[in-house]
């Protein structure tokens, strides 16, 4: 679905949201839900120190504004812009800047939901769909942590052996499934049902603790991580023992 | 109990292992480890690929006391899978950070990591993001988590923005801290945009003095583990909180950056628009003398 | 990877009272080994899982030169090994049981 698509079908009663460049901001109004703020990045562009403060900036204006609406934050876009200039000016604190932003919107009373539309990779989905409270994606969408013929070159293996392994496992390989699988996306849209109910009735469910890690455990995509913090937090509650030797 | 005594030796933070470093770090003997190496939980995932796993999956959790103040520690395994997060690994640090929101405890992190491991990415990257929201919510409730980098593997990839949602960051010269390294640069853009085995170009552009000089740390230290231990114990003085008027605050201060440095082509050029006196000498200046002519840095303070 | 066992008997039994020390790490020619004190006082268990297949003769003789040489009866001994040398293994090995001798803090 093209950007516009999805616009339509969310708010047929209309919006004031505006693309400039690869960012898009604005509001409107989702039946049942009220006003919505929206945000993103679009055309599958990197995400970059100039774009992640413009981004920033508009979360943090949406949460002095006390209004609590929900944020919906539209999600196509490349990986971080691998730059010399980006990494001299210190990307990863932009990057991490955005992601504090939206997960302090959702700890203020904002629903922050990321809905993955197209591609995103690595620094760029961990900064904004990876950041929001509930990620929910659209069919067809295509994450990545890395893609495939890069994998191929710094494992040094042959790329069929590659993808004959991806059979075997979601845990590495790119795709929406095997995100789903892994619990990062919380479900893939319907894209023949009118998705302005499908928004709605994602935005009526409580906010919740990080679940992602026990949707990878029902889904058998991540057995393992929410056992091993489990363990960790209760160890850690635990009365010491040895320290008092100190 | 009886009074905190520091290990005295000297040693190098660069070159010791991730045990050493914690060893190293907290009083003597206060250390207690979570789910340790006899415990052998290992990436389920390295097999596939016919590589060897490390008993603790390449970090070691636990608590232990920082002059006399209890604390929880994590600290990477550079040398095992690059340091890189995968789901054990990730899982560990993730509980660690949860516990300490509960029980409104500090956190020592010690980075030493290429980023996501390839083997393992999607768990890796979701363990960045569960890792993030968890140091969030932590600080959120008053928790300081304080990072420390200057291993050999630096803080790349992920690691580079789970730094980025700490504190307080200590780092070395040594200390790397970027979202895309250096042979990935070249990689995908081409050596003209950066010619990876430029190892002065690296270090002046990623490396902890330029970090440091743009406020992108905190605190600036030898390659030695007692200057870390006392910066560490520095950094925990005050508990900082979290909330809009920090993020508002860092929001100011690295649009402040873009516009001090935006057109700046290397850091050379950086460190000469902070007033340095002479900028080509800083990377090789000694840590006192680097210091002094740090004095009008940026500072980022609690814009963090 | 290869996965190799020994059972072996020792005359002498590790000292110390630690429970468990471990040393090294898994790297290209490198390993880590875990001391465990969970065998009878005097035998030895070593379990060995490597990434350089073929090599069990060698791994064989380094084992027994070691529990030959050094107290380690009662260790469960576990490597991971990257595919270090013989003289790597056998140095670890010497700081392994060295470091369960220490003295606890």
């Amino acid at each position: 679905m093209t950007l516009d698509d999805i616009l339509a079908g969310l708010f047929p009663n209309g919006s004031d949201i505006g693309v400039a460049g690869a960012m898009i901001s604005g509001t409107a109004v989702l039946a049942g839900a009220g006003l919505v703020h929206v945000l993103g990045i679009t055309r599958g562009q990197p995400l970059g120190v100039d774009e992640a403060i413009v981004l920033a900036r508009r979360v943090i204006e949406i949460i002095k504004s006390g209004d609590r609406a929900p944020i919906l934050f539209l999600v196509d876009s490349s990986s971080q812009r691998m730059s010399r200039r980006d990494e001299l000016l210190g990307l990863s604190e932009y990057l991490a800047h955005l992601a504090k932003a939206l997960l302090l919107a959702e700890a203020e009373g904002h629903r922050t939901v990321g809905l993955l539309y197209g591609g995103s990779a690595a620094g760029a989905f961990i900064a904004t769909a990876l950041a929001t409270g509930t990620l929910v994606a659209l069919p067809g969408a295509h994450p990545a942590v890395m893609d495939l013929p890069s994998m191929a070159r710094v494992t040094k293996l042959p790329i069929d052996v590659l993808k004959a392994k991806a059979e075997a496992t979601p845990v590495f390989a790119p795709g929406l499934e095997n995100m789903v699988q892994t619990g990062g996306i919380h479900l893939v849209l319907d894209d023949q049902s009118p998705l302005a109910p499908q928004l709605a009735a994602i935005l009526e469910r409580p906010q919740a603790p990080d679940q992602r890690d026990r949707f990878g455990a029902e889904r058998g995509g991540r057995r393992k991580a929410a056992e091993i913090a489990d363990r960790v937090v209760m160890l850690a509650a635990s009365a010491p023992q040895g320290a008092q030797h100190g | 109990m009886t009074a905190a005594t520091a290990n005295t030796d000297s040693l190098s933070w660069y070159e010791a292992s991730a045990r050493q470093r914690i060893d190293a770090l907290v009083d003597p003997g206060s250390f207690v480890e979570f789910i340790g190496p006899e415990q052998r939980e290992m990436s389920p995932h390295l097999a596939i690929f016919d590589l060897p796993e490390q008993f603790d999956d390449g970090i070691v959790i636990g608590r232990g006391r920082l002059d006399s103040s209890p604390v929880f520690v994590a600290a990477q395994e550079g040398r095992f899978m690059g340091g890189a997060f995968g789901e054990v690994h990730g899982a560990k640090l993730t509980g660690l950070l949860r516990a300490a929101r509960t029980l409104r405890q500090d956190v020592l992190i010690l980075f030493d990591t290429g980023g996501v491991r390839l083997q393992e990415a999607n768990a890796g990257e979701l363990a960045i993001a569960e890792i993030m929201r968890a140091i969030v919510e932590a600080r959120r409730a008053g928790v300081n988590v304080i990072g420390v980098i200057g291993g050999r593997a630096g803080c790349y990839g992920g690691g580079s923005l789970i730094a980025g949602t700490c504190s307080r960051l200590i780092v070395s010269e040594q200390g790397r801290i970027s979202v895309s390294g250096p042979e990935v640069i070249e990689t995908n853009k081409g050596i003209e945009e950066f010619d990876s085995r430029d190892r002065a170009l690296v270090w002046r552009t990623m490396g902890g003095k330029h970090r440091y000089l743009i406020g992108g740390a905190d605190a600036f230290v030898d390659d030695e583990a007692q200057a870390v231990r006392q910066a560490a114990i520095d950094a925990l003085e005050v508990t900082r909180g979290y909330g809009v008027a920090n993020l508002e605050a860092e929001q100011s201060r690295l649009e402040r950056r873009l516009q001090r440095f935006g057109a700046a082509r290397d850091a050379v050029d950086v460190w000469q628009a902070l007033g340095i006196d002479k900028p080509t000498d800083i990377p090789a200046l000694p840590t006192d003398a680097f210091l002094a002519a740090a004095n009008n840095r940026e500072n980022a303070d609690d814009a963090r | 990877m290869e996965t190799l066992s020994f059972r072996l008997s020792a005359s002498t039994r590790a000292g110390g009272t630690r429970m468990q020390a471990i040393v090294g790490v898994v790297a290209s020619g490198n390993l880590e080994v875990l001391l465990e004190r969970a065998a009878p006082a005097d035998s030895c268990m070593i379990d060995i899982t490597t990434a350089a297949h073929g090599f069990g003769a060698v791994w064989e003789a380094v084992v027994r030169d070691f529990v030959d040489r050094r107290p380690a009866g009662g260790l469960r001994i576990s490597i991971n090994d990257g595919g270090a040398r013989p003289d790597t293994v056998a140095l670890r090995l010497a700081q392994g049981v060295r470091k369960i001798e220490e003295p606890e803090r």
